[in-house]
């Protein structure tokens, strides 16, 4: 095993170091490095001046190894010898990086999250439903997902969904009409994707309608969008839905203790709301983490408590509540800011951002600045979701669809046990393996993907960054660029190889 | 490429479980044939069929080709009065183009004509990218697949160092090079075009020359190329003959969706500044070039993204169908028949054939035959 990870590890230094020679020698001439200098009339100083500064006169093959060298530099530690040379504008680019790497990385991280998770969740439901109405509806929807080009679906967005919904900020109201328009196309939705006999599908459709119509009337009738809150009534409402829903999907209703450790959970929850208040006023990321831990140690310890047959499933049931009701609680404290986050004074009432990663001279608490984050982040979120959503909800429909053929899952079947558990234990799992190879494949290319999205959002990560130095055949930037989603790629690619053995025993590792 | 009777294939016949009979329709017929029907028997690859079909038509009649004049009366750099705000003019009831059935910018240029070269060119990208990338992953993957070896390592090795550099990346590089190139040679803008389409191609082959290597590794281990060695077939002959007519199917799927996420790439990096320069049109430089106008003048800026959809949409769908037509081990159920026969057997009766057609996840990817199932959708 060891062996077989050494010489993974050298080979992946060996394809690095040549690709990242074939990436400097074609920044290097893909074009002229002072095509912007030749109208300026300081070009008599400014031309030399840049060809000392990075070297021009000595040929690219040669700058390469002087860029190696310094780049071999951050390999040892502490000695503070770490140079992937400068800017064209005479910046360091490790410190260039520094900054555009966090951001990139936070954006692609809360992207992939969302897009497994959705893709996924897309991909069984129609595999379990396989040539009905439903499965039809999102191969469509995947397949126009592959089909978008991200540049024009973010110009979409911006243009469309965020400034027509700062619009509507302004003046949150709906005409009666509309909102029972809303309504009917909603419990259609509901209709069109709901299986089973006649009598339910129209059960459904209704309770869509009802539901649409309760929702937004409650939003539009509260000021909502204004002042959002949860409070305890909605923590406690959307705690029980999650613990129910938790205890089906884990332990199926009959497991009584299991959904009785939920609901303790959220009670637990709840009484902690008040005094978690106070520790939130100075509050920062640490007390976030802590409340998340603490809650789901408390749901773990309430499961294990509540026992019966299978103390896991109810510990299982317990953390996942834990979790989302530390969520919730967090949620509403950022809620609270809300108010004081669009009408401060340079947001003005149109909270949803439409360009860079930050509100510029914004100062706040950490839920303001918190709050800013989260309105930047939205719009190019939901574009890389988008697009890496597609191909993880038709891996996963494939994935899901082989297993459920298999002779292991009719045996499970034949032994009596309950759809969830053939579907959850046997199914499920099973169906994600191949999914964990293709995620740690697919990290890469989305870091490199974002560069197009980044960009239409001036979004100040490494996108911008790049765009910026190719048009200015900047290589040491480039480079930066390069070595991170590289590096990236290749630990990814190691780590799936590796963890694929584990989760899947047929497959062995060549030791 | 013709279809030759391949001699391992196994009866392409589907038996009908319950009652063993063999369907007729499928009695007599070559492998071509059979992909052939199966590929028109599905709707929704059809339609895509007819639809690109039209795109490529009207594009390229409208404004003809080179010296050869369209039927289109625009040019798409002639400027003009900007009517009525420069609003689209087409309609459906009754159906008539109007005077610029898309609309204008605010120079009174006529949309239709510069979506139309747009159309043509990034047409014109994606097949070129499709024929190198085609050549190349070929090329490299069945000679490493065939002969092993020495050829092989090299060849692989040199698969990776390309695939490790994100397609965007490596793309946009290769962009800016095509481009400063033209413009030194002082080339027809044009040949920035082809160029793209060239390097792009050169950027993507690497997943294909992936998959092909994987099916010449399985395929040379098979008894009837052992039968064609042993009766002295040179190597040209058993991979010119015997494998490749195999994996012709793999190929033309692979190539299919590769040029779909072509088309993507080029489009945004034409967008970005790093495809197609003016005055020469691409879908992508139209949308760079209107979204500010997006508030006044909306048109300008949905026409050519539907096209960019609508082409990149209908080659999934066809490669999507080609996959259904040439695996028949990964046939779709058909639930019609199903219902006809009119019992319900099993809630899941269709799950062991309909696992999806070539989204088949790579199970060997433990090994180091990792067979990435994908053409580079990081294009985007």
């Amino acid at each position: 095993m060891i062996s077989y990870i050494l010489r993974r590890l050298i080979t992946a230094v060996l394809i690095l170091l040549g690709a990242s020679f074939l990436v400097y020698l074609m920044t290097a001439v893909s074009g002229d490095p002072l095509w912007d200098l030749y109208g300026n009339p300081n070009a008599q100083q400014l031309i030399p001046a840049r060809v000392e500064a990075l070297n021009l006169d000595t040929p690219p093959v040669l700058r390469y190894f002087t860029w190696l060298g310094g780049a071999l530099g951050c390999l040892v530690p502490f000695a503070d010898t770490c140079s992937l040379g400068v800017s064209r504008e005479g910046q360091e680019v490790t410190s260039l990086l520094s900054f555009a790497m966090g951001q990139t990385i936070m954006l692609v991280t809360i992207g992939t999250i969302l897009a497994i998770v959705v893709g996924i969740t897309l991909g069984i439901v129609s595999a379990l439903r396989q040539y009905s109405g439903l499965d039809y509806g999102i191969t469509f929807l995947t397949f126009l997902c592959f089909s978008l080009p991200s540049f024009w679906l973010a110009v979409l967005l911006k243009e469309v969904a965020a400034i027509q919904f700062n619009d509507f900020l302004q003046n949150p109201s709906l005409s009666i009409g509309a909102l029972l328009a809303i309504s009917v196309v909603a419990g259609l939705i509901w209709f069109l994707v709901s299986f089973g006999r006649m009598r339910t599908r129209i059960l459904m459709g209704v309770l869509g309608f009802v539901v649409t119509f309760g929702i937004i009337y409650f939003v539009l009738a509260t000021n909502w969008l204004a002042h959002p809150f949860l409070g305890i009534p909605l923590i406690a409402l959307t705690g029980i839905l999650v613990a129910v829903t938790a205890t089906v999907l884990m332990a199926g209703l009959r497991n009584k203790r299991a959904l009785y450790a939920g609901l303790a959970t959220v009670v637990v929850g709840l009484v902690l709301y008040f005094p978690v208040q106070a520790l939130f006023v100075g509050g920062g990321l640490l007390t976030l983490l802590a409340l998340v831990v603490v809650m789901i140690l408390v749901g773990v310890g309430a499961g294990y408590v509540a026992g019966g047959y299978d103390r896991g499933q109810g510990a299982r049931v317990g953390g996942v509540t834990g979790f989302f009701v530390a969520l919730l609680i967090i949620l509403d404290r950022f809620m609270q800011s809300w108010p004081d986050y669009v009408n401060s004074g340079h947001i003005r009432g149109r909270p949803i951002a439409t360009a860079n990663s930050s509100t510029p001279g914004l100062s706040g608490d950490f839920w303001i600045t918190g709050l800013d984050r989260f309105t930047h982040l939205l719009l190019p979120t939901i574009c890389i979701t988008l697009l890496a959503l597609a191909s993880y909800s038709r891996y996963s429909r494939a994935s899901m669809l082989e297993i459920m053929g298999q002779d292991y899952v009719r045996t499970a079947r034949a032994k009596g046990l309950s759809e969830r558990t053939v579907v959850m234990r046997h199914a499920f799992r099973n169906a994600l393996i191949p999914l964990a190879t293709l995620v740690a494949y697919d990290i890469g290319g989305l870091i490199g993907g974002a560069i197009i999205t980044e960009s239409v959002f001036a979004f100040t990560g490494m996108g911008q960054l790049f765009i910026q130095s190719v048009r200015n055949v900047d290589p040491n930037p480039v480079m930066g660029v390069f070595l991170i989603t590289g590096i990236v790629a290749m630990v990814f690619n190691l780590i799936a190889d590796l963890v694929y053995s584990v989760l899947d025993p047929r497959v062995r590792v060549k030791a | 490429m013709s279809q030759p009777q391949p001699i391992d294939v196994p009866q392409q016949v589907e038996q009908n479980p319950q009652t063993g009979e063999k369907p007729e329709d499928v009695r007599g017929k070559s492998q071509g044939q059979l992909v052939r029907q199966r590929f028109f028997g599905n709707t929704g690859a059809v339609v895509s069929l007819i639809v690109l079909l039209f795109i490529v038509v009207l594009s390229v009649t409208s404004l003809g080709v080179g010296p050869i004049p369209g039927w289109w009366k625009w040019n798409p750099d002639a400027t003009g009065t900007v009517l009525n705000g420069g609003r689209p003019t087409l309609s459906l009831l009754p159906p008539s183009l109007g005077e610029h059935p898309f609309g204008q910018d605010n120079l009174g240029r006529d949309l239709f004509a510069m979506a139309m070269q747009g159309t043509q060119y990034s047409l014109v990208v994606m097949i070129v990218v499709g024929i190198i990338a085609g050549l190349v992953g070929t090329v490299v993957g069945g000679l490493s697949g065939y002969f092993r070896g020495w050829t092989e390592a090299v060849l692989m090795r040199l698969t990776d160092v390309i695939i490790i550099i994100p397609l965007v990346i490596l793309a946009a590089l290769l962009g800016r090079l095509a481009i400063s190139w033209v413009r030194t040679h002082n080339l027809p803008t044009f040949a920035t075009v082809i160029a793209l389409g060239l390097l792009i191609g050169l950027a993507s082959w690497p997943p294909l020359a992936r998959l092909v290597r994987g099916e010449f590794l399985t395929l040379r281990e098979r008894e009837f190329v052992d039968a064609a060695r042993l009766a002295g077939a040179s190597s040209g002959r058993i991979i010119f003959k015997h494998i490749l007519p195999n994996t012709v199917g793999v190929i033309t799927v692979n190539i299919t969706l590769l040029m779909s996420s072509a088309i993507l790439l080029e489009t945004a990096l034409s967008y970005l500044g790093l495809g197609i320069q003016a005055p020469d049109w691409s879908l992508g430089r139209l949308i760079s070039e209107n979204q500010t106008a997006f508030a006044t003048r909306p048109w300008l800026f949905w026409w050519p993204g539907v096209f960019i959809v609508a082409i990149a949409l209908t080659i999934n769908f066809i490669g999507d169908g080609l996959r259904d037509a040439f695996d028949p081990r990964q046939r779709k159920f058909n639930p019609k028949r199903a219902r006809e026969t009119g019992e319900r057997t099993d809630q899941y009766p269709d799950a062991l054939t309909a696992s999806e057609p070539g989204t088949k996840p790579a199970v060997n990817a433990g090994a180091d035959t990792g067979t990435r199932g994908d053409t580079g959708r990081d294009g985007r």
